[in-house]
């Protein structure tokens, strides 16, 4: 099964690129959704300080971006690359867990 | 008062929904996962998992990728459809379920109490909605041919991105966040062109994938079934 492990590595090469390289140089300009909050003028109705801000985790990361890594580039690079392993190995494990129990052995 | 856009933030955030939308819809996400987890178990096999792991990679990484379109608006990959074809709905939605909630609880994009409207919208329309609207086309166009498989997944894409910013809008509309035909209109006329980009980067990957490992995919078309077996003789 040579072919598949290429295959895996390449395209978690390829996501692991795009966030460390295209990430950082993403438009900035807002998404349809901000796009729309902020002509229609709903945008205030976001919670500032949301139930997300409050765990562990917002000590680490402003969003995406390292709250340690002044540089906004390197940052969103960093946290782009750290969000694309966490979702590759979650996912993975969930499905490896889930199609075990019918495998026969 | 003045308002610095939030960059980066991409999903509906906490404070939009109002708490009975945010249940129901919390509970219809809950409800996708665990019926997505029953059929992987008594569905899939093995060698689903680590493309499994692929996309969500990918689809993560895609997604922060803003891509500018008119008007100074930017729109980005919503990847529900593209998880539909490549792993069949079930192992999809699993997958966009992943993505959203390392987004949400990892990133603060996304708000947690926004959590399961973003898995319904974003997944059960992009997944379910997007493989089924796709797999229609496919069949009526060309099961096993690359042609119906890209018109299939260009259309199944741009349309799963439009139908979700619509639903969308009914959702803001039922927690009173902006009246019906105000939100809908912006959302429709946005998401109308950020389905193109949303059309573009699903058909790219489908089609890659299509021509270098079709066996990988879903509904995997003959030729690669039939090589598969010739493979494994």
């Amino acid at each position: 099964m040579n072919k598949n492990r290429i295959f895996i590595f390449s395209g978690l090469a390829l996501a692991l690129s795009i966030a460390a390289f295209l990430s950082p140089f993403a438009s900035k300009n807002p998404d349809g959704l901000d796009r729309v909050s902020q002509d229609l003028k709903f945008t205030e109705k976001a919670a500032a300080e949301s139930p997300a801000k409050q765990l562990p985790f917002a000590q680490i990361f402003e969003e995406y971006s390292f709250k340690a890594v002044p540089n906004e580039k390197v940052s969103t690079a960093l946290a782009g690359v750290t969000g694309t392993l966490v979702v590759f190995g979650l996912a993975w494990g969930i499905g490896k867990l889930a199609v075990r129990k019918t495998e026969p052995k | 008062m003045f308002f610095v856009p939030i960059h980066l933030a991409m999903h509906i955030p906490d404070g939009y929904l109002s708490l009975p939308v945010s249940l129901v819809t919390g509970i219809m996400a809950i409800a996708l996962i665990a019926l997505s987890l029953n059929r992987v178990q008594s569905e899939y096999k093995e060698r689903t998992v680590p493309l499994m792991g692929v996309s969500a990679a990918f689809i993560f990484a895609a997604q922060m990728v803003n891509f500018p379109i008119i008007g100074g608006t930017s729109g980005h990959l919503m990847g529900g459809t593209l998880a539909g074809i490549l792993l069949g709905p079930w192992a999809g939605s699993l997958v966009m379920s992943v993505v959203f909630i390392v987004q949400s609880v990892m990133f603060q994009d996304g708000g947690l109490t926004a959590l399961g409207a973003n898995i319904t919208i974003m997944g059960l329309i992009g997944t379910f909605g997007g493989y089924y609207l796709y797999r229609m086309i496919r069949f009526l166009i060309g099961h096993h041919t690359w042609l119906g498989m890209s018109v299939g997944t260009a259309i199944a894409s741009w349309t799963s991105v439009v139908v979700a910013a619509a639903v969308c809008a009914v959702l803001l509309a039922l927690s009173d966040t902006v009246p019906l035909a105000l939100g809908m209109t912006a959302m429709l006329t946005w998401h109308f062109i950020i389905g193109i980009g949303e059309a573009f980067i699903t058909l790219s990957v489908t089609s890659f994938i299509w021509k270098t490992r079709p066996e990988l995919i879903y509904d995997a078309p003959n030729m690669a079934i039939n090589q598969t077996e010739l493979d494994n003789l």
